[in-house]
């Protein structure tokens, strides 16, 4: 028993599948809110990173520049395993669910400051050029001529990234977090049917996953271009 | 417990990763080009076989393929009444290799139809056979493109083999893990590991752009 609904062991494979279906929704729905907070980290913590890399002072700049490449040549795995068993030491006690969406957030910052750089340069010079004619301070420039240029073009490509982190959820269940690929595994564990609920498992992030690429590529034709010189 | 001493045990865990790391990559390099290629066929079932493929392994998650093909795989095999029970490294190596090699395709198939048209013509016109034309045409084009996305993918499956630790392979991640249940000092042990797998990556990044530049030779001539 698993959420309050019961396996059926008895009458074949399909009953057993249909239903152990309603679990694996319910993980499924744990997989996604993971997602989601995983994404909204890595994009506030990309933008933060994008904008220290691209600081002038070498002060600033070198140690993000430092940071974004070691969070992204280092496992989700042991990043997450990090966080889980050290973060408590230091008095930072955090759900299972917060800390692992937590992690994914944090490594897929690293990729998504590139992304927010690659659109912060690709705004025209002559935005800066008219904006130092405006007299219009750096600071100023920066958060209210190129910024709000630069993050409406990156968000297919963020997207993209939304649909990987769903891919790196499972990870998550390391640390007890009852996503889909955890529930398939502990109703294995169970009824000794691997097979029927791992399969299942593949299937449906194979749905989950060619309906989120959809969505994204439907988000990028329809985003408004105009004003926009994109690409 | 000093910090010096977790090395020797950890380093046995680290010569787990690099053995599986360039086990999985050649695997998916195999892979990338079949199925990448095989993707451009003109045959619909070599095709149809090849997007199958990629479609499967790039839109699932990894964890899932590997505890797919460790636990799931020897149950199916049963039905069948084969005996499909895989080694935890034979599942890890075969997890890690086809999943990289499915992103892999998507680049090998990228670079070879990024190669001008005109190159496929001028082939034709020279009486070579299509095999030629992709052998000794396209091919040595396509491959120096597709190395730096190659030499990022090379790092993510580094990173992924952290994974095969869930299937009880005493790689490093797995060798951290049992040290830490042993000495429950988390903090020294994963700080270290952290700076071994970066440690690891900066030398395959390394590794990959002196590849980049073995197989991009031939464009120094012509200049």
């Amino acid at each position: 028993m698993l959420f309050g609904y019961h396996w059926d062991t008895a009458h074949g494979e399909w009953a057993f599948a249909l239903s152990i279906l309603p679990m694996l929704l319910r993980g499924l729905l744990v997989t996604l809110e993971a997602s989601v907070v995983g994404f909204f980290v890595a994009m506030v913590l990309g933008l933060i990173l994008a904008v220290l890399k691209g600081a002038r002072s070498r002060i600033v700049s070198w140690p993000a520049t430092f940071i974004t490449e070691f969070i992204r040549d280092t496992p989700l795995l042991v990043q997450l395993f990090f966080l889980y068993y050290v973060l408590p030491d230091y008095g930072i006690i955090l759900p299972a669910f917060l800390t692992g969406a937590l992690a994914l957030g944090i490594q897929y910052s690293a990729y998504t400051s590139e992304v927010y750089r690659a659109g912060i340069e690709a705004v025209e010079p002559g935005q800066h050029e008219a904006a130092k004619a405006l007299d219009i301070p750096p600071r100023r420039t920066f958060t209210h001529i190129v910024l709000p240029q630069a993050v409406p073009r990156v968000i297919p490509a963020l997207g993209n990234y939304l649909v990987s982190i769903m891919k790196d959820v499972p990870v998550l269940s390391v640390v007890t977090v009852l996503e889909m690929l955890n529930v398939a595994k502990i109703i294995g564990d169970q009824t000794f049917d691997y097979l029927v609920p791992l399969s299942m498992v593949g299937g449906l992030y194979l749905i989950l996953t060619l309906v989120a690429s959809a969505i994204v590529r439907f988000v990028d034709v329809s985003l408004p271009k105009r004003g926009l010189p994109l690409r | 417990m000093h910090w010096v001493e977790f090395l020797k045990p950890l380093s046995l865990g680290a010569w787990v990763t690099i053995q599986l790391t360039v086990y999985s990559t050649i695997l998916g390099a195999v892979m990338a080009f079949t199925s990448g290629i095989g993707k451009l066929s003109p045959n619909w079932l070599i095709k149809g076989i090849s997007v199958i493929y990629i479609e499967v392994f790039r839109g699932t998650s990894l964890l899932v393929q590997l505890f797919w093909l460790y636990f799931a795989l020897p149950i199916a095999g049963d039905w069948i009444g084969v005996d499909l029970r895989l080694p935890p490294v034979m599942a890890g190596v075969l997890a890690l290799g086809l999943n990289i090699g499915a992103y892999g395709a998507e680049v090998v198939r990228g670079a070879i139809q990024a190669v001008s048209r005109s190159q496929y013509e001028a082939a034709r016109a020279l009486n070579f056979t299509p095999r030629q034309a992709l052998w000794r045409i396209a091919l040595p084009q396509a491959i120096p493109e597709m190395m730096p996305s190659f030499s990022n993918l090379a790092v993510q499956n580094l990173k992924d083999t952290a994974l095969a630790s869930l299937i009880s392979l005493s790689d490093l991640a797995f060798k951290a893990e049992q040290l830490r249940n042993f000495y429950q000092n988390s903090e020294t042990i994963y700080t270290i590991i952290l700076f071994m797998y970066f440690g690891m990556a900066l030398v395959l990044t390394v590794i990959m752009r002196a590849l980049e530049h073995s197989v991009s030779r031939w464009r120094r001539v012509r200049k």
